[in-house]
């Protein structure tokens, strides 16, 4: 779906975030983009998102590069307009591509029922959770049906039971949907969860430490199988070896 | 009761101020063509009510047109700005010279120049004004989150609707704080336009009447207008604040 062909980032001051990345991204899959601090995993998404060009290398969309809106973005942050009601964010993505106001509105509500907030349309950010923030931004990247979404950290500030609600909840919508997924992370316990495919990234600068495809059984959705145990120990392992002298962050 | 004296803290300072003074100008025999008390000022507002009125409503109707045009004026150049670095280049330094210029010294000038006499005020007025809600609503423009900003990008949005949806919506809260600083710089802007208008012969608002009441050395009338002007300045001011709390309430709750 995505080949990503000797990628490299230099930023402005002359720090390199990336280099030489190359992987390819089925469809369908889960990629979980693991690393400490500064490894460039949000470099890396941003790229995909065509929010920052490669300093070097190319990024290519086998099916052609995704129109407005064919991609759905997930911050650290639910980054909500703070005036918007729930289904007025969720329907904002679809006014901008200037889809119908009746079917848009039909749509949003769809997006949000589908996280689980159907009865939270006209409530305003501020009167809802954390957790029930990221899940209206969640709905918001979803409602226009896109071809990937890339997600940066997105439970990073969460509590962790709620943390762990959203993920199972992630973990469902992504198998039944059969969506391509990119998820930055710097928890491996949450990789191991997650993702059917992990990329372990060293920093500074950026590179690909390591691959691996899950080897996590369908016991997943309970965090103490000894599948993904052992998984977490084999990245945990990894990312030791690929860390600086400091340790993992 | 702690929590109500706190309350009727300012209130009963003022009172016990107002008491001293009178006292101290009925203990020192001081003439009130030289310090009036706070009862010759009260007597003089009520023997000069109607004229203080109008003059009032004269002053507040210039305050307020010079706020809607400094408005307008400061959101028109802060979007501009925003949207263009060469246009924020060529504006910016003009903008602060306007602003750091004494209206003093250039209110002679506009009066001279705009046969109108309220418009001349006016235009003195927002000079004064546009500045703060310049400022204000160019750094809200500018600090529009870049996530949102990435967002409306990856849904293809155009510059109208980044501006539309997001930007100016962003910089509500700071537009609305440059509104109350405005609101009472307009206030000083008109005040100081109808001083240098007044010494020309325009008879208008509270400034005029100050300089008048000083010629023919009724000092009370004069305080009289100087405390309206304050209670105006104080009343713009905390509307100003109501306004800005209720906007702001209303739309995140």
């Amino acid at each position: 779906m995505i080949a990503v062909e000797g990628v490299s980032k230099v930023f402005g001051n002359g720090t390199v975030a990336l280099e030489g990345i190359s992987t390819r991204i089925e469809a369908g899959a889960f990629l979980a983009l693991l690393g400490p601090s500064g490894c460039g995993k949000s470099t890396l998404l941003r790229l995909l998102a065509g929010l920052e060009a490669p300093s070097a290398g190319a990024i290519v969309w086998e099916q052609g590069r995704p129109a407005a809106g064919e991609i759905g973005f997930v911050f650290q942050d639910a980054t909500l307009l703070p005036w918007a009601s729930a289904l007025e964010n969720v329907v904002l993505p679809l006014r901008l591509l200037g889809r119908p106001r009746k079917a848009a509105r039909e749509d949003a509500a769809a997006a949000l029922a589908q996280v689980g907030l159907g009865d939270f349309l006209g409530a305003k950010p501020a009167a809802l959770s954390g957790g029930m923030r990221m899940r209206v931004s969640i709905a918001r990247a979803l409602v226009a049906r896109p071809k990937i979404l890339l997600m940066d950290e997105p439970f990073a500030a969460l509590d962790e039971f709620t943390r762990h609600r959203l993920q199972e909840d992630l973990r469902g919508l992504w198998s039944r949907s059969g969506l391509t997924v990119v998820f930055v992370t710097h928890s491996t316990y949450e990789a191991a969860f997650l993702a059917s495919r992990v990329l372990v990234m060293s920093p500074r600068p950026g590179r690909v430490a390591a691959d691996f495809v899950s080897t996590v059984a369908e016991e997943v959705l309970r965090r103490d199988g000894p599948s993904y145990v052992a998984f977490v120990r084999e990245m945990s392992q990894r990312l030791r070896q690929v860390m600086p002298a400091e340790g993992v962050a | 009761m702690r929590g109500w004296l706190e309350r009727l803290a300012p209130t009963l300072f003022g009172v016990a101020l107002l008491a001293a003074w009178q006292f101290a100008v009925w203990a020192t025999g001081t003439p009130k063509y030289v310090v009036p008390g706070p009862w010759d000022i009260v007597t003089a507002y009520l023997a000069n009510w109607g004229e203080l009125n109008a003059a009032l409503v004269s002053t507040l109707t210039v305050t307020l047109a010079a706020l809607a045009a400094a408005a307008a004026v400061g959101v028109v150049l802060a979007v501009a700005m925003a949207a263009s670095v060469l246009v924020r280049a060529a504006i910016q330094p003009w903008a602060v010279a306007l602003q750091v210029t004494p209206l003093v010294a250039i209110a002679p000038l506009i009066i001279l120049w705009v046969n109108q006499a309220f418009a001349a005020l006016v235009i003195c007025a927002t000079i004064i004004s546009f500045f703060p809600i310049l400022a204000n609503t160019a750094a809200g423009l500018a600090q529009t989150p870049a996530a949102l900003l990435d967002l409306f990008k990856l849904n293809g949005a155009t510059r109208w609707q980044t501006l539309m949806l997001l930007r100016l919506p962003s910089a509500v809260p700071n537009f609305l704080t440059g509104l109350r600083i405005s609101g009472t710089l307009a206030l000083v802007g008109a005040v100081v336009a109808e001083f240098v208008a007044g010494s020309g012969g325009f008879a208008s608002g509270l400034a005029y009447r100050i300089l008048e009441a000083g010629y023919r050395l009724e000092i009370p009338k004069m305080f009289a207008a100087m405390v309206l002007l304050a209670l105006a300045g104080v009343a713009i001011y905390a509307a100003l604040g109501g306004v800005e709390y209720l906007v702001l309430r209303r739309r995140e709750t």
